[in-house]
Order: C-alpha cells, then structure tokens, then sequence
C-alpha cells in the first residue's frame, strides 16, 4: 500500500505540483482528526487541490493505485466524517474556496466548496441577501462540509437544512467523473433526486467541487428575546405554547442551568440571575408580522411563569442575547476539563420526560451533563462532562452518552440531527434502523461507489457487497482496524477540542 | 403470456391478496396506453411485499397507481404486467399534532389528510393541481402546487418513508422527526421517481399550522417581462410572500385564427380602464413611488378581483382583451400572503403599494393551483432560474404557431403550458388534404425543440407530462438530463430486472 501511496503522490506532485502534496510526517498528523478529536488516525497523504479539476485529477489517482479517499473541508466536523484513512488520501477543498457567481435575481450563488459558510452571506449582503442555514461554526465552517453533513443550525426550525437551500452541486465522482446533479440555479430538474441523496451522505458519495446555493431576501425585521425561568419545565412549556399557538419562531433555544453557568464564566453573557433555564426566541420577516409574533410570545412566556423577557431590537442587542447560546459548547470548557458534545433528536412533546431521563442517567452514572438544545425541533444537544485524568471516567462518560442516542431512538428520534453518524455513531444506526432499512440505503453507495473507496467505514456499521468487489473489502478492513487503534488511542490524548 | 400462464398469475396474486382484491385489467387500466392484465389490491404493506416478492419471482412488471390522475405521465411503461391499487394502504395512521408531525398511508387522498390535519388546525403544505391525487401519487411525481414558493416541493417536507423494494423487501428512511440526518434520505430519491425505484407504502411529513389569515394580491399583466419585472420586485422585497402564480391564458395572440372573435365579457373587470396604458411595475427592489396606492382599490368583495365565472375549457377558448389593430394578452400575477391577522392587512396593504394596482382578496383568482391544460393537451412543465423565466415563455410564443397558454409558480421559475393537443379547425383549410394530425405533431415537436435549445442556454428544462398518442410518438417526453449515468446507476441497483414501471423516466428508466 505505501508504494501505491508513493506512486501516486509523485504523479500528483507533477500534475498538482509540490505544495499541493503532503508526505512529510509532521505535518500529515495536523490532519488527524476533524472536530471529533477521540478518534485519530494519519492519513497516508494529504491533497491540496485548488479547482474542481484537481480534484478529479486526485480522486482520478486514487482509483488507479486502489486506494481509499477521505474528503476534509474546514475540519469542524463533529462526528469524525473527516476522520482519515491511514492507507488512503486525505483531500482537503479549502483551497477551492472561490465564490464563482451571485444571481442576486434569481436568488442563487455558486460557490466552491472551501468557501466559508458565513463569507456567502457576506458576500451577497450587499443585495440584502443572505444565505440561510447556520451551524455554530458558521465562521469557519466551509460549504461543502455543510453539503456532506445536510448541517442545519439555529434557525432550522422555520428555514430548514442545507438541503432545502442548495439547488444543485458538481461532484467529482469515486470513479473520477466531474457530474452536475441536481437543478443548478432552478428550481428543479427531471430525474432522480441524486442531490437530494448526496447531501448528508457525510462524503461517502463523492466530493462536492461546485455548490449552487439559494440565497434569500434578508427579513425587514428581526426581533429576539430571552426569557428566564425558574425551572427547565416552563421554559418547555413555553415552546410548546408557542408552538401550539400556531406560531413559527426562526429559532428557539433552550440551555440550563449548569450551560448558563458555563456561559457565564466564559463570555460574561449576564442572563438574568438564578434562572434554571432560559429560553432565547427569535422571530422575523415582515415588520408588521414580527410585531405581531413579538407580543404574543412575549404573553406566552409570561403566562408560562418567565420571571424576565428581555427583548433585543438590534443586531447589537440581539448579538448579546445570543453570545450566552453560541458560545455554550467551548464555554463548557470551563466547567469541565473534557466533555462529550451529543447530538440526538427527540418529538419536541417528549423533551421533558428525555430530560429527566437524562438527568437520572447522568446521576446513577455520577457524570454532570449540561444541556443546550433547539427546543423547536428536539434537537438535544447534551454535553456530557468528564476529566479525562480520572480513570474510568471517559468510558462513564461515553456509556451516558451512548445511552442518551437510545433514549432518543426509544422516544422515536434520531441519534443525530445535525452532526452526522461519522464514524462517531456508525454502531448506532443498526438500533435505529433494521438491516433492510441499511441495506436500502447501502443501494445507492453501490451506484456511487461499488469500490467503497469514498470515506470508507463511515454512517454504516457494515459494508455492503456491490456486487464484485474489487478491493474495496480490503479497504473497509484496514480502516476498520486504523479506528480502532485511534480508539483505543483516543483515551489518553488531552489536546485541546476544537469543538463548536 | 399464455391464457394457463395468466391464469397462473391470477392465482398467485388472489393467494397473496384475496380472491377478491383481483380481477383482470380493463381498459380503464391502461398506463399512458399500455394495458396491464391483472389488476390487485393489497391490504397492507406486507401484502404488497409479498406480491412484488411474487411478481420478481414471476419476472412480472409493476406499475402503482392511486387516484391514477397522473397514470399517464411520462412515457408508457415498456411493460406492465400487474396494476397495483393502492387505495388499501390508506389512512392518516397517526398525526402527532403537538409535534407538527403526521404519518400516512400512500393511497390516502390528499384531501383525507388535509382533513384529519384540519381537526387540529393543521395542514400539509401541499397544493397540488391534480386536486384527486394520493400521497403516493403526488410524491411519485413531484407535484407541487403555489405553495411551494413558501414551502418547498414534497420532498422538502417528507422526513421518513417507508417502502416495498423490487426485490420484496420492506425498507425505511427517516423518521419522525424534522431534524434527523442518520444515514441516507431515500425519500429524496424516491420522491419525484416516478415508482421506478421503490414503491411507497407510507410516507410521514412535516406539517404546519394553517395560518391565521392570508390575502391574494392579483394585478394583471400583459407579456412574460412585465410579471417578470414584478416577479423580481416582489423577490426583492420583504413581504415574503407565500406563492407568486402567474396566470396568461393566452401567450401569443398572434397565432389565434384571425376570424375568431372571443372576448368575454366581466371576466377580468380591470380597474383603471385600458390596459395597455397601465404603468410597468418598479424594478429591482427600488419602492414605488409615493402615493401610487391610491391607485390600487382594495375590496373586500372578493368577486370583484375572482368573479365567478366557469372555468375556462381550453386555451383557444380564453379571454383576450382585443384592441383594433393589435390584439393584447390579458394575464395575472397573484401573491398569496399567509400570516397573522394583523401583519397580513399590513403586508397585503404594503403589496399593492408594490404591484401599483392590485386589488386584495381573501380568496384565490378562480384559476389559482390549476394547470393551464386538460386531458387532451400537450401538458409542459418548464423550470429555469427565476430571473430566466421570460425568456423560456418568449422562445415559446415565437416558436408556436398555435395558441399557448401559460400558468405557474413564477416566484420559483417554473411554469406549466398547455400547447393544443390537435391542429385548429382552420389550420385544415391551409393544409390542402390528408390527415392534419402527423404535421401538427411535428409542428409540436419543433416547438419543443426549439424551447429546449433556449432551455439549455438558460440552464432550464422542459418535460413533457402528458400528450395525446399521435404527438408522444413524435417527442422526447423528458429532455436530457445531467447525471444519467448515475440515475441509470442508482435504478440498477434497486431494480435489476427493470420491473417497477420500466421505461416511464428519464433516459428510458
């Protein structure tokens, strides 16, 4: 394998030229992990494309020596997706990261696949255009990566996912082919919604070398407010009102006590005092509608024991009542030398009874968890605590944390709603789906990919045969056993999480 | 088949579904002309299983049908040996009213499930035009209606499947819940596949709260650029609206036979006066000028801006307000506005300000969500970038020598048009004899060659949904598609043996 990685880095340095290829040990380790720092391993090398040809030029050596590809963006995947094969390529898009055209018009920008998620928004500003979807790591994070993992973010509750705001991608295939899926700057297209599929597929599809996006009109207005509670109880119960109401906030965020604590401590962000819970709702659109929104949650939440609403009415307000929020995921970090950030799903009615549920894991397992989540849609974002210099307190971490994706499944969930399976939850999918259900899906990895020489090992906990395999069993193998050592690695490395 | 083969078939399948959820196709069954020989109807999805289990072993081909209101679209089946009925698997089986969640059974009529929602103040934010359609209809083909301005296609709010693969086998996607992205979301691919992959036995969709109140903003227009100007100034606004439709019975006057005479009388009662004289709306996102409202009547009789009048039959038969000389299209441009009682007397205020004109309804114009078409039309769907449109619609007035009439979802770029499905009366007196029929199809066909070469320039498609034998014989119903290879791909690996409704899709899928 090391000759064939050898081989095709030589070729590559003639077609790519020398900076676009990493061999050189020290740097290939800064490449180990993505934001899912528990699993490790150094690829066999690391491909610095710069345009979609490149790419194809990559992927294209890949498959002539045989060998497996992971595709990385910005490295703030939570869920290991960007986690390296020891045997394979690393194929890194920051590079691509040009914003190629803006259709203010027909509300649409292609953008490469490096680009920031957040550098689009700023880009199309100017038409008071934006585009939608908003993970935490938004700064950062870069738009193919948001196109591997369907990321969502705050405001899904009304605006939906990745999916619902890209209308079509160019994809450099496993075999090496450049396709276009998907409508472009339409609406739609005839034929199979392959874009549809290939977005979340977390790169086990193929690379994304061009994404065209849909931009929307910037809201008139934009109103957000915090309410304090005494207890995580009413902030639920305010949500559900809201909900019931018949009404859809942009986003509405729930934290408890201990990530208010954290949120404190880090950024100073100054919520009421002595509140169990807060809840941050947002609402906007038109001016005359948000007012309307404003008032009658503002009386929901008072109605529902909220002991303070404080409302924002710019984006400097506004930006305060969120600091607490955004920043609560690092904040942990200063209650707790190390910590596990979930990512389940449950039916917005069952949230109270997942909580307590939580609570008493987390109790009998003597492990603090902090709770953060999109109370609008379930989304639970459950940060367990440990101190990694502890003995035995990671794996009581990882059982708590483990035993709250079943919680999740129990309840009718997901045991993700944004982070993606990775490599991180592969085990879980077969509590959530039957085989058959895998097996269906495991189809389309076949037409893609019959060799499974795309991100190998990831989503599903077993491969399935396409028909004749050709070497891509071996593949699957040998990264079986490269996660497993950076497993069984994983307890004893304390560098700092890169975790958003 | 031989009559004992047949009658083998017949056997297996009362075996599986009872005696009485068989009996032999008739002409009523036929599949954009091809006449299956069974018909059957399974109870639930493990008899539906256990029939496409039956039918691999048998190497029979399948076709689902609902309502059977799209039965039709696309190309005929190469083969179809076994109708599958599903109006058994019908049922909202449960709506998780607190969770804005509800799951239901694909042969269940979209109006049965906006009814059981309606209990609870809840709908599905799908208004499609085929108003008999299923859930299992209306997601095998795509079909969405205005809203999906506001709210996406099916697929943007179908969050778990479950279906009966090629091979017999029962398999799932998603779940119950909104925001899930565990494994691969088949329901993507299956929605919009036209049964080429999989058959859907249930479907589970985000729902939505009916909104508490809403307006229809309509302001007539008279050529493609002029809704399209008002098109990008509603885009570019802040009212976000719902839907913007587009309604132009008839896109090129010219080509109306010039001995007919057909106005009709009170069927759009303009304020205002001529129409030819009315100002173009303002551009980009600029506000209109002040004072320009006093010029938009708003009413609260809603029959003043949706008189009731019948539906108009066909394009041919359409209004046109006629002027010596120069004949003139009379079309609309519609917003529908959803929200609270009090932003939407605001916004639907604020809205005519914008369309200079406009008159405010609480009801629909009467052609809102319906196709511009009938049975025997050639029936197009046209998608492009929003802001291309009207180039679409001028390369079809300029290529058709015949009447064309438009309708659609402008605020998202696509448009449905309905082209004459046979030559005119009068076009018999310029072709001197012979059968008029095989000129007008090829007169079709060029038509529709002509829009595609536009479509490729402007990255749109058109598809031809529905057409009368004689004119399919004569067109690509689908254009060609990016990704070919890839769907050829993905359809080999759910269905091997190319049983499940062969050669209705895309490259002959």
């Amino acid at each position: 394998m090391t000759t064939a990685l050898d081989k095709l880095a030589t070729q590559l340095r003639g077609e790519l030229g020398s900076a676009a290829v990493i061999t050189d040990p020290a740097l290939l380790r800064t490449y180990e992990c993505d934001g899912l720092t528990a699993y490790r391993a150094v690829p066999g090398v690391v491909l610095l494309p710069t345009d979609a040809y490149e790419v194809q030029a990559c992927v294209r050596a890949c498959r002539d020596a045989g060998v497996p590809f992971v595709a990385r963006g910005s490295g703030t995947g939570l869920s290991g997706g960007a986690l390296p094969v020891a045997t394979g390529a690393l194929i890194v898009t920051a590079k691509l990261n040009r914003i190629l055209d803006i259709d203010p018009e027909s509300q649409r920008a292609i953008v490469e696949p490096g680009v920031f998620n957040a550098a689009i928004s700023q880009a199309v500003a100017g038409h008071r255009l934006y585009y939608a979807p908003d993970p935490s790591s938004q700064q950062i994070c870069s738009i193919g990566g948001n196109v591997a993992e369907n990321s969502g973010g705050a405001h899904c509750l009304k605006y939906g996912f990745t999916v619902h705001h890209v209308t079509g991608i160019e994809i450099c295939t496993p075999d090496g082919e450049l396709v276009t899926i998907g409508a472009g700057k339409a609406a739609e297209a005839p034929g199979y919604d392959l874009m549809g599929v290939f977005i979340g597929s977390e790169g086990t599809l193929g690379i994304a070398t061009k994404v065209y996006v849909r931009l929307l009109r910037q809201p008139d207005a934009v109103v957000t407010m915090l309410a304090a509670y005494d207890d995580m109880e009413s902030a639920g119960a305010s949500v559900a009102a809201i909900i019931a109401a018949g009404l859809t906030p942009a986003a509405a965020e729930i934290m408890d006590a201990l990530a208010i604590s954290a949120a404190e401590k880090a950024v100073d962000c100054r919520y009421p005092a002595g509140a169990g819970a807060v809840l941050v709702v947002e609402v906007d659109g038109p001016a005359a509608e948000v007012a309307a929104e404003h008032a009658a949650i503002d009386a929901i939440c008072r109605a529902n024991n909220a002991f303070e609403v404080r409302t924002a009415v710019d984006a400097t307000e506004r930006a305060a009542l969120w600091r607490g929020r955004k920043s609560a995921f690092a904040a942990v970090g200063r209650i707790s030398p190390d910590y596990v950030v979930q990512d389940g799903v449950v039916p917005r009615t069952a949230l109270a009874t997942v909580l307590t549920q939580i609570e008493a894991l987390a109790a009998q397992h003597g492990v603090r968890v902090a709770n953060v989540f999109h109370a609008g849609d379930g989304n639970l974002h459950p940060l367990v605590l440990y101190d990694a210099a502890v003995d035995g307190a990671l794996a009581a971490a990882e059982e708590v944390s483990g035993a709250i994706l079943n919680l999740c499944i129990d309840h009718g969930g997901s045991i993700t709603g944004e982070h993606g399976v990775g490599v991180e939850k592969a085990s879980f999918m077969a509590n959530m789906f039957t085989a058959d259900d895998l097996d269906s899906m495991q189809l389309v990895r076949c037409a893609f990919d019959p060799d499974s020489r795309a991100n190998p090992g990831k989503v599903f906990p077993t491969p399935r045969l396409c028909g004749e395999p050709r070497g891509g069993r071996a593949a699957e193998a040998a990264l079986a056993s490269a996660i497993a050592a950076a497993k069984a690695a994983g307890a004893t490395v304390d560098d700092e999480p890169v975790v958003w | 088949m031989t009559a004992a083969a047949t009658e083998a078939v017949a056997d297996l399948l009362r075996g599986i579904c009872g005696p009485d959820a068989v009996r032999p196709a008739g002409h009523g069954d036929a599949v954009g002309g091809r006449r299956p020989t069974w018909v059957t109807a399974p109870a639930d999805a493990a008899e539906l299983a256990a029939l496409v289990r039956a039918c691999a072993e048998q190497d029979l081909a399948i076709v689902a049908r609902g309502e059977g209101s799209k039965i039709d679209w696309g190309n005929p089946p190469r083969r179809v040996d076994v109708l599958v009925d599903m109006g058994r698997l019908a049922g909202v089986y449960r709506h998780d009213a607190d969770d804005l969640v509800a799951t239901v059974g694909a042969g269940t009529p979209l109006r049965a499930v906006q009814a059981a929602l309606a209990k609870r103040n809840q709908r599905l934010a799908i208004d499609p035009a085929s108003t008999d359609a299923t859930i299992g209809g209306l997601l095998a083909v795509g079909e969405a209606g205005p809203l999906r301005l506001g709210y996406g296609t099916p697929r943007d709010q179908l969050i778990g499947v479950e279906f009966v693969r090629a091979d017999g086998v029962i398999g799932h996607s998603g779940g119950r819940v909104v925001k899930n992205v565990a494994g691969y979301d088949l329901g993507k691919l299956l929605a919009g596949s036209y049964g080429t992959l999989a058959l859907v036995t249930s479907a589970t969709f985000r729902v939505h709260p009916k909104p508490m109140a809403s307006a229809y903003v309509s302001r007539p227009v008279t050529s493609p650029m002029e809704a399209h100007d008002l098109v990008i100034a509603l885009l570019g606004s802040g009212l976000a609206p719902a839907a913007i439709e587009l309604d132009l019975p008839i896109i090129n006057p010219g080509a109306l036979p010039p001995m007919v005479s057909r106005p009709t009388p009170g069927r759009r009662a303009m304020p205002g006066g001529s129409l030819a004289e009315r100002p173009r709306p303002a551009t980009g996102s600029a506000a209109p000028a002040a004072g320009s409202g006093a010029t938009s009547p708003e009413t609260s009789d809603a029959s003043a801006a949706s008189p009731d009048v019948p539906r108009l039959p066909d394009a041919a038969r359409s209004s046109r307000t006629e002027r010596p000389g120069r004949p003139t299209t009379t079309g609309t441009v519609a917003v529908l506005l959803e929200g609270t009682t009090a932003g939407i007397k605001a916004r639907a205020s604020d809205a005519s300000k914008l369309m200079r004109g406009a008159t405010v309804s609480e009801r629909p114009p009467d052609w809102w969500g319906r196709y511009p078409f009938h049975a025997d039309d050639v029936a197009l769907k046209i998608a492009t970038p929003t802001a291309d449109l009207y180039a679409a619609l001028y390369a079809l007035r300029d290529a058709a020598g015949f009447p064309v009439s438009v309708r659609g979802s402008v605020g998202v770029g696509v448009c449905y048009a309905s082209l004459p499905g046979r030559p005119a009366a009068s076009s018999t007196i310029e072709a001197p004899r012979g059968d008029p029929m095989p000129r007008h199809a090829r007169q079709i066909a060029d038509v529709i060659s002509a829009l595609r070469t536009t479509l490729i320039a402007r990255g749109g498609s058109c598809v031809v949904m529905n057409a009368p034998p004689a004119i399919r014989d004569a067109v690509d119903m689908w254009p060609d598609v990016n990704g070919l290879e890839l769907m050829r791909a993905v359809k080999r690996q759910f269905d091997p043996g190319d049983r499940l409704s062969p050669g209705r899709f895309v490259g002959g899928i």
